[in-house]
């Protein structure tokens, strides 16, 4: 906190003074490991709100004497993303929750959007922000008819540039598909990745459940859905390879869940995974403390833990350090390697949100569908 | 193999964004008529040449490489099951030479990195050096010999199939006034122009102007890299051999986005590795060019220089086959 510290000791605390120190720095301030909080404004108490695991969750703002200046610095590694609140009570004793007026930095999610901060050494992937020289690829709406579920089940299908029918391509499911559209820019990534030859062309089958809670947790008429109505269906209306090494699933959160249920249900169908952040929580004895909603999914880890089987080939596994699931991935390495799958597992300073998903994309799908980079020189 | 002295050869950097062939051929004076191209490394997108005859604003006959190796492959399953054996065992080889690369390379940029005085240094650096070319010396050998057992066992020289393309390629080129060889997947691009011998149809006195991968196959060898895969760090790898139609040069494509060109170091590992050849970074707007005695460069057209800094290429005498 070096250049509110020195601010503070240079003795001018006027208006005129905070004015022009918020004018003066980009907030929050990010001196090293040295990260600080700033609010400016009327407030009986502020906190700072944030979601990494380990540390408390809500943690006071100290207000500078004679000033409507409040602080919080924080200790925090070095490649560190962070998303966060302020919680202000401007009196009434009842605080608000807002994102930080001082930093315009955001990132969004199916509930809103927080302020995002990030320490240094961590820089948003260049990947990630379209690039003008990548042919985009395409998005079609469809319909797909399930049996496992009745009716028809809306999906979106990405195609790549320059699709072929000629060509065969591998497919790739997505769970959660809108919102890894919506929050992870995943069409910008496929574009950019297949642009940069670091992945394969390939179709992914995007889709999105009304009922997640339920039908991802390890529902077996989801895994049917998949297996039964929806590959089918891809291999039918677009140029897919039909071998299971040329197939995918992907899932952050209750989708990587619904990943691992449906290869589980299915070896053999699906050769690579990609699972990011899994919800795998699992008891060894006595209760889980996820309350109802996860009782399906804890009994589901359980049984895999048990006999996991070979639900595919090749995992790539993710997590981040500042999120609850940690340990339970941690936890769930071993047991993946135990299969026989060929498995990489990568944490990240994040937490469980869509951009730490977002960022290990092109580790995870250019290491399950490796793209011509070596080989080709347009 | 044709002998190219007198004849003019380009080579080019990526044509996607910014086109310079229409220019380096107008550059050529070679009066209207058509030009033949190989565009085989699109591979499926072979036929797809729509914008290349609009931005030469003349006719483009595309010499259909890959649609001739498709169809001489369906008639011929023989041959097919024999080249993709032969694919198997230089992959299976290639995994060989990876596994001494992955060693031998980050000990050579290790002592390049690393502070000492030079007595003890220098000679460990070039010891790590010459092991490294050494590895891909026999590895470039290995391949060759597997190629010319393949051409041998199949009689790839006088295959009926593939003497009929030839002929009929023959004409197309001789009545062309340049023979165009675009970028795009190197490997395929060498096996179809080796499968059909066609530099060996080519009038030795027809200019050639390549860009990308269609440089790189011209080299004595081919030349693989990129510093920052999204895998781990980037180790150049010998390929194979080239056509050999150009000599004494390495061909760097997209340099400047595949390359960490900032990093000294990364440039002397290649261009220590490399010390008998050119290494040159051909990005949009390089030229470079043969004229029968030498190779010059282009105002903007870099060579990788052996203290790991950029350079221009100027004029250098070398030899083209």
């Amino acid at each position: 906190m070096t250049a509110l510290r020195d601010w503070i000791e240079g003795g001018d605390l006027s208006s005129a003074s905070v004015e022009a120190f918020l004018a003066a720095h980009a907030f929050p301030l990010v001196e090293g490991r040295q990260v600080t909080f700033v609010f400016h404004g009327r407030a009986r108490h502020v906190f700072l709100q944030h979601w990494i695991q380990a540390l408390p969750q809500q943690q006071s703002l100290v207000r500078v004497p004679r000033t409507d200046l409040w602080y919080l610095t924080l200790d925090l590694p070095r490649n560190s993303r962070i998303e966060y609140k302020l919680g202000v009570d401007a009196g009434g004793g009842h605080a608000q929750l807002i994102r930080d007026p001082l930093n315009d930095q955001l990132a969004h999610d199916p509930f809103g959007a927080n302020s995002v901060v990030h320490t240094e050494g961590y820089a948003v992937p260049d990947w990630t922000q379209p690039d003008e020289h990548a042919r985009p690829g395409t998005l079609e709406l469809r319909a797909v008819p399930s049996r496992a579920f009745g009716g028809d089940r809306e999906i979106e299908v990405y195609l790549p540039a320059r699709y072929r029918p000629r060509r065969r391509y591998p497919l790739l499911v997505v769970h959660d598909g809108d919102d890894f559209l919506r929050f992870a820019d995943l069409k910008t990534v496929l574009d950019n990745l297949i642009h940069r030859l670091e992945i394969a062309p390939l179709v992914c089958a995007l889709t999105t459940s009304p009922d997640r809670l339920v039908e991802y947790a390890n529902d077996e008429r989801h895994a049917s859905f998949v297996v039964d109505d929806l590959v089918p269906y891809m291999e039918t209306g677009f140029s897919i390879r039909s071998q299971p090494a040329s197939r995918g699933l992907l899932g952050a959160s209750f989708g990587a869940v619904a990943s691992l249920s449906t290869a589980w249900h299915n070896p053999g169908v699906f050769h690579r995974m990609c699972l990011l952040s899994g919800s795998f929580l699992f008891t060894d004895i006595g209760e889980h403390e996820g309350g109802p909603t996860f009782d399906p999914v804890v009994e589901f880890v359980n049984a895999f833990r048990k006999a996991p089987g070979l639900p595919a080939r090749q995992l790539f596994q993710s997590c981040g350090v500042y999120e609850p699931m940690i340990t339970a991935n941690r936890s769930m390495l071993p047991v993946f390697q135990s299969t026989g799958m060929r498995v990489r597992f990568v944490e990240a300073r994040d937490g469980h949100n869509w951009q730490n998903w977002r960022d290990r994309l092109r580790e995870g799908l250019s290491w399950l569908f490796p793209g011509p980079l070596w080989m080709v020189y347009e | 193999m044709r002998d190219l002295h007198g004849a003019t050869t380009v080579l080019l950097g990526p044509q996607r964004n910014a086109p310079t062939v229409g220019a380096a051929l107008a550059r050529l004076g070679l009066g209207g008529g058509p030009v033949a191209a190989v565009t085989a490394g699109w591979e499926e997108r072979e036929a797809e040449d729509l914008e290349l005859g609009e931005h030469l604003e003349r006719p483009v006959v595309n010499l259909g490489l890959h649609e001739r190796a498709e169809e001489v492959f369906q008639h011929d399953p023989g041959l097919y099951e024999a080249l993709r054996e032969h694919r198997e065992r230089l992959r299976e080889l290639e995994r060989l030479y990876r596994l001494r690369l992955r060693y031998l390379a980050p000990a050579a940029e290790e002592l390049l990195r690393r502070e000492g005085p030079e007595d003890l240094m220098g000679p460990e650096r070039q010891a790590a050096f010459a092991q490294l070319r050494d590895l891909d010396e026999h590895h470039l050998g290995r391949v060759w010999a597997l190629e010319e057992e393949l051409r041998e066992g199949q009689r790839l020289a006088t295959r009926a199939d593939l003497e009929g393309h030839r002929r009929d390629l023959a004409s197309q080129v001789a009545e062309a006034r340049a023979l165009l060889i675009a970028g795009g997947h190197v490997g395929v691009l060498y096996n179809h122009l080796r499968l059909f011998d066609l530099l060996d149809l080519v009038p030795p006195t027809l200019p050639i102007l390549a860009w990308s991968a269609g440089a790189m196959v011209l080299a004595e060898k081919i030349v693989l890299f990129h510093d920052a895969p999204p895998q781990g760090r980037g180790w150049a790898e010998v390929f194979g051999p080239g056509l050999g139609l150009c000599r004494g040069v390495v061909l760097l494509p997209h340099a400047s986005h595949r390359l960490e060109l900032d990093d000294p170091v990364r440039v002397q590992m290649l261009a220590q590795r490399f010390p008998d050849s050119l290494c040159v970074a051909l990005d949009e707007e390089s030229e470079l060019v043969w004229d029968g005695h030498a190779w010059t460069g282009s105002a903007v057209t870099r060579r990788l220089g052996p203290r790991g800094t950029l350079e221009p290429v100027g004029t250098v005498p070398g030899s083209v086959r």
